[in-house]
Parts: structure tokens; C-alpha cells; sequence
């Protein structure tokens, strides 16, 4: 943003200051999460930036909160990685199908009490997760599945499937239903139609649905701290314990590994929007 | 002249042929929405539904005893029961006691009361040694809560099978003696300092979202694509990021070694061993919660600014407004929306923050949902944190309603 040069002094200084806040507002967004990166390569085991670190020794860095997240004896990463991955998997699968076939029958235009049904449908990324968690907890131990994956599958499904409701319902709202007539026109069956010509229009709405539904399953760890016995222990959950016990240098290891898995989903979801809105554009 | 009516080619008038066509696509979008809709209620609606049956359902003690209260529906409160409702209770109470069952009996009446529970301790012990007949005697002799009559009064208290006393509890207010409504003793007043805590918390991280997100929503809105496109990725990265990752990072930087505190000392704003505390009080609360709450404000003013289109400010110029004045008569109202579309969201996830208070809060920096989830996990008082979870329900819900008036539930936008 370059001014014109007869821009007065005055809107000048103003210009600049504005962009100044801008640069500590980033700065305050995104550098907190930066300070975790060179911690977790310490090589001593305080959560500190020793002399060698700033000096850049070297020596100063070590791998060793790596190999004891991965190797340690009594550290149960292992475990809550498996746990993590196999419960955002079916709660993604679970919240991807239901929500996607609910976006489809509330973006219909003969779909009656819409906006009721939405807000319904999207509570349960309004309510406070204490207050979802008590009450999935209540029904969970009521039916005999409280710290199972199973309950803990189901709870996240609640919690992913306002994610993908919203985002496939945004990119229906720019659908073209005459593909759908045209396809039918043409003797092909709803279901077929469904899989052969709506779903590959819609696909990256319901991928960055399902990203969103993954990542809310792989993050939880309110509602599934009320759920999980110790066997169905979650990364979230184990990162919760230590956090309470004492910050570790192996606690921010893991911290790292979770940062770059979000910046591969960032880069997914972005290229995916962009993707989708540029189909949508042709479409209009 | 009449008008004749417009058949459809099997005969039937193209009206009816047309309203079942209709009933037909209605039905079909119906029974799309359906499995979800059966599934969120059946899971999530209803087990809402059952915590706040629980907030006010106290039907236990009722159970436990019914020969007590059926005895004690003829007692005047004025002096002790008669002999009658002490082998009422002792006929109630002995089975229990045989079974080991007694447990929940002491909890919940010690909340009605404290020296309840080691009264009942002691006649559980002592049951067993009870002689027939004279029951009011050997009562009596076995502790001093079945001399008073305050304790069947608070027994007696019991009996209704709903209560709305967790709901008082919650605003700090509880019963007399007489069931009048009265205040907390003083030192047992907590939960309305917790409630206007909550409050004010979440109504200045919004106020600091609102501040800090509102000039860069503008410069994302107003660069061109390629730079702003970039830009967004510091808003969308922390938006991506695990929650538990975001506030050990904050944990990181506000502990007493940590690097604000090292900056701190070596701007020489204070000595190395007078380090401030930022963390596990209301400031590491407010800090903390701002940053990771900010991309929920930035996303929907960004996307109301860029809708703004750049030429209303240049009119405004040209009609002579300095930018000042084009922008607070121009460009402010009509980001009005996004301002409150943000800050409802912003609000409704900051009074139900539970994670990020627990971590960097400590004691003075706690809201109502560790409040709620204390309840739930250590003093397991669990009407009681249905109650409170119920309240701020009750308070979400308001806003939720006031968001969906206002924005409109289908104008969420994510990322």
C-alpha cells in the first residue's frame, strides 16, 4: 500500500502507525507459537532459552524430547497417538456422511422450519463444551458406554457434524441445480446422480467439512476427559495431564509435531477454498 | 366468464398434481435431514434435557426413607418427633445400613446441614446394638443430632420431590431455617464474584478482540490478493492450531523464566528476583484467551469489510470529508454487522471457555465452567453442576438467540 505522493505529513505518520499496529497485531497472533519451535530442540531440560541457544551453539540443541516422546519408557504418546488417530478417523467419517446428507436436505428449497432445524443441527458448537460434555457424559453412563471408544466416537460426531453442516450447506448455496435435472433428464438415478454429478461439484465443501470435523475430534479434550477411561487416553488428554503437572520440554515436542500437522491441514483447506470457489465462480 | 381448470396430461387438475409433487420434495428433504436431526436429539438434546431434570430432581432421600416422611408429614417442627417417626426412621435407616447403602444418604443431607454426616456415621455403627422399642431413647444417646430439632427440621426440609435450592445455591442465595429465602453467609459467598468474573472476562477479551482485530481485518480487506492471501495465514495457522498447543505456548512465555518476564528484566523494568507473576492469575487469563480467541472476531469483520467496496471512501473524499470523517460517517456503519456478528461469537465462546482458565488461571483467574467441571469430577455434587451448567445455558442460549436474529445461524463463516 504505497501512498501518492501528495499524500499530507500528517496522513502520512497516521498511514504508518496504522500498519505498525497491524505488524504487532500479526506479531502477537502467530509469535506464540514460534517460541515453541526452538524449545523443544533443547538440550537441557528446562523450558528456558539457555546462553548456548541464543548464542546458537550447536551443542546447545538436541533431538533427545523427540526420542523421548517417541522412545521413552513411561512416556504413553504412543498409545494416545493411536487412540487420537482411530477416534478422529470415525468421528470424521461418522460426522462427514451424516452432516453432508442433513447440508443437502436443508439447503432444498422445499425444506420447511430451515432456520429452526439449522440452529438446532449447529448447537452443539454453541454450548459450551463443560456443559456438552456433562450431558454426553449422563447419557454415555446411562447407556453403558462411557469410556469406550465407542462413546467417545459418538460424542465426537455430535461435536464435527455443525462443522460440515456449515460448510457444505455455504457450498450448496452456489449450486447449480439444473446438473442434477439434466442428469435425471438423462434416465440416471437419484443415487447415481448423487455420486456421479452432485458429490465431485460439492467434494471440496465436504473435504474442508470433514478437516474441520478431524480436527475438532483431534483436539477435543473436554468433552473425552469425562468419557475416557485410562485405556482410551488422547493426545489432548495426555498433553492436559502434563500441562497440570509441569510444562516438559517433551510436552513441547509434541507440541511441534502437532503445529506442523495444522500447517499441512491449513494448506489443505486453503488450496481446497480456492478450488471450490473457482469451480463456483464458473458455475455462476 | 369462468375459467376452466388446467389439467396435467394423466387428468388431474395441475394444481393438485402440483402441491403432492411439492409434498413429495418436502418430504424427501425431510427425510435427508432426518437421520442427522434423530441422532443430535436422541445423543445431545436430550441428555441436555435429562441434566437439567437432574438440576432440580430431589427425589433420593424420598426414596430412601419413605417411612421417615410419611411419619414426619404429621410433626408440627415445634419440639422433637415422637417415638413413631424415630422407629420410622430406624425401620428406614437399618436396612440401609445392613446394605451399606447409607453413603449417599449422608452426602446429600450434609449438604442440607453439616454435622449430619457424622451423626448418620455414628448411628450406621451403632444400628446394629439397637434394642426393640424405645427407639427415641437409643437415638438420642447415640449422637446429638437426634436431640435437636433443627436436624428433622432440615430432614423434614428434604421431602418435596423438587428443588430449585442448587439454582439459589448458584446466586449464592439459600434457605432459612423457615424456608425463607436469604442471603449466603458472608463467607460462604462465592459463586456470584464467579458468575460477574465470568462475565467481565468474556466481555473484555471481546472489547480486546474487537480492538485488535479490526485494523487488521481492514488491511486484509483492503490489500491486494497476492499479499493479503499470505497475511491470512497468520490469522487461519493459530486458527488450525490445537488449543492445548496455543495455551502451553502462552504457558511458555508467561512463566516467571520465561522470555516476556526476561524482557522485562533486561529493559531493567523491575529486578531478576521481584519477576512480576503473569501467569495463574486473571491477567494470564485475559492474555491468553485474547490471542487465541482473535481469528473468530478477524474472520467475520474480514468478511463483511470486503464487501465494502473501496469507492464509497473515495466519494466521501471528493464530497469534501477528511478520511476521518468518510470513515466514521462512512465505513464504520457498515461494518457494523461484522462488528457484532464477531463479537457474539467471540462472547459466546469466552463464557464457556473452560481449557485455557484451567491452565493459566489459577485460582483467581478460574470461570464458571471449572467451577462446573469441579463439581462434576472432585466434590460430585452433581445437581449442583447441572444447575450451574444450566445457567449459563440459559445465558448462551440468549445470546445464541439474539446471533441468530441478528446474523443470521446460516451466515457463519469459517475460515
Amino acid at each position: 500500500m504505497s501512498l501518492p505522493s501528495y499524500t499530507p505529513v500528517h496522513y502520512r505518520i497516521w498511514h504508518y502507525t496504522y500498519l505498525t499496529i497491524c505488524a504487532l497485531v500479526f506479531f502477537f497472533l502467530i509469535a506464540p507459537l514460534f517460541v515453541i519451535l526452538p524449545l523443544s530442540f533443547n538440550a537441557e531440560q528446562y523450558i528456558h532459552f539457555s546462553k548456548g541457544m541464543i548464542a546458537l551453539d550447536p551443542d546447545a540443541f538436541s533431538l533427545r524430547w523427540y526420542e523421548d516422546m517417541i522412545w521413552g519408557t513411561k512416556n504413553p504418546w504412543g498409545l494416545a497417538a493411536k487412540n487420537s488417530i482411530i477416534i478422529a478417523f470415525f468421528a470424521t467419517i461418522g460426522s462427514t456422511i451424516l452432516g453432508t446428507v442433513a447440508a443437502l436436505g436443508l439447503s432444498s428449497r422445499y425444506m420447511p422450519y430451515k432456520a429452526a432445524f439449522m440452529a438446532v443441527l449447529i448447537s452443539p458448537m454453541i454450548v459450551p463444551l463443560i456443559i456438552s460434555g456433562t450431558a454426553i457424559f449422563f447419557f454415555m453412563a446411562k447407556v453403558g458406554l462411557a469410556a469406550t471408544f465407542t462413546g467417545i466416537i459418538l460424542a465426537h460426531i455430535i461435536l464435527g457434524t455443525p462443522f460440515v453442516v456449515i460448510t457444505v450447506t455455504a457450498t450448496l448455496t452456489g449450486f447449480d441445480h439444473s446438473v442434477t435435472r439434466a442428469a435425471a433428464s438423462l434416465g440416471s438415478n437419484p443415487v447415481n446422480t448423487f455420486m456421479k454429478v452432485m458429490l465431485p461439484l460439492i467434494l471440496p465443501g465436504v473435504i474442508s467439512g470433514a478437516l474441520f470435523a478431524f480436527v475438532t475430534s483431534f483436539d477435543e479434550v473436554v468433552v473425552v476427559m469425562f468419557l475416557a477411561g485410562l485405556e482410551n487416553t488422547t493426545i489432548p488428554i495426555q498433553m492436559w495431564v502434563g500441562l497440570r503437572e509441569q510444562l516438559s520440554p517433551t510436552i513441547l515436542a509434541v507440541a511441534t509435531c502437532l503445529i506442523i500437522m495444522s500447517t499441512l491441514i491449513l494448506v489443505t483447506a486453503e488450496l481446497l477454498r480456492r478450488r471450490s470457489e473457482r469451480q463456483r465462480g464458473i458455475n455462476r | 366468464m369462468s375459467t376452466e381448470q388446467i389439467l396435467s396430461s394423466d387428468g388431474i387438475p395441475l394444481e393438485t398434481s402440483l402441491k403432492k409433487a411439492e409434498r413429495k420434495n418436502k418430504i424427501k428433504a425431510m427425510m435427508l435431514v432426518a437421520p442427522l436431526f434423530l441422532f443430535i436429539l436422541i445423543t445431545y438434546l436430550m441428555p441436555i434435557g435429562d441434566m437439567l431434570f437432574r438440576s432440580v430432581d430431589d427425589r433420593m432421600i424420598t426414596k430412601m426413607l419413605p417411612k421417615t416422611f410419611i411419619a414426619l408429614e404429621k410433626w408440627d417442627g415445634k419440639e422433637l418427633p415422637d417415638e413413631a417417626t424415630y422407629e420410622a426412621f430406624y425401620n428406614d435407616f437399618y436396612p440401609l445400613a445392613m446394605a451399606k447403602e447409607s453413603g449417599k444418604l449422608y452426602q446429600r443431607l450434609n449438604y442440607e446441614k453439616s454435622g449430619f454426616s457424622s451423626g448418620l456415621k455414628k448411628t450406621n455403627r451403632k444400628i446394629k446394638t439397637f434394642e426393640k422399642n424405645n427407639y427415641k431413647e437409643q437415638f438420642m444417646a447415640t449422637h446429638e443430632i437426634w436431640n435437636e430439632v433443627e436436624y428433622w427440621t432440615a430432614l423434614k426440609n428434604t421431602a418435596p420431590n423438587w428443588s430449585y435450592a442448587k439454582y439459589l445455591k448458584g446466586v449464592d442465595l439459600t434457605f432459612d431455617q423457615d424456608r425463607n429465602i436469604v442471603e449466603m453467609p458472608e463467607d460462604r459467598k462465592i459463586y456470584k464474584t464467579l458468575w460477574l468474573r465470568t462475565l467481565k472476562v468474556a466481555f473484555f477479551v471481546t472489547i480486546f478482540c474487537l480492538i485488535l482485530s479490526y485494523p487488521i481485518a481492514h488491511l486484509l480487506a483492503t490489500l491486494p490478493m497476492k499479499y493479503s492471501n499470505l497475511l491470512m495465514i497468520c490469522v487461519l495457522l493459530p486458527f488450525w492450531t490445537s488449543l492445548l498447543v496455543r495455551t502451553s505456548s502462552w504457558m511458555v512465555l508467561l512463566q516467571q523464566q520465561g522470555p516476556i518476564n526476561d524482557l522485562i528484566v533486561m529493559l531493567g523494568l523491575t529486578a531478576d528476583d521481584n519477576r512480576p507473576e503473569l501467569m495463574y492469575n486473571v491477567v494470564g487469563t485475559f492474555v491468553a484467551m485474547t490471542q487465541i480467541l482473535l481469528p473468530f472476531m478477524v474472520l467475520p469483520l474480514y468478511s463483511v469489510m470486503k464487501t465494502i467496496s473501496p469507492s464509497l471512501m473515495r466519494a466521501g473524499k471528493s464530497l469534501g470529508g477528511t478520511p476521518f470523517v468518510s470513515f466514521r460517517k462512512i465505513y464504520f456503519p457498515l461494518t457494523v454487522p461484522g462488528i457484532g456478528a464477531g463479537s457474539l461469537l467471540v462472547f459466546i465462546l469466552a463464557i464457556g471457555y473452560y481449557i485455557t482458565p484451567a491452565l493459566v488461571g489459577g485460582a483467581s483467574g478460574s470461570l464458571i465452567s471449572n467451577t462446573i467441571a469441579y463439581h462434576m469430577k472432585s466434590s460430585l455434587d452433581w445437581a449442583f453442576a447441572s444447575a450451574l451448567g444450566a445457567m449459563l445455558l440459559t445465558g448462551v442460549l440468549v445470546i445464541y438467540w439474539l446471533y441468530n436474529k441478528l446474523v443470521g445461524i446460516d451466515n457463519i463463516k469459517l475460515g
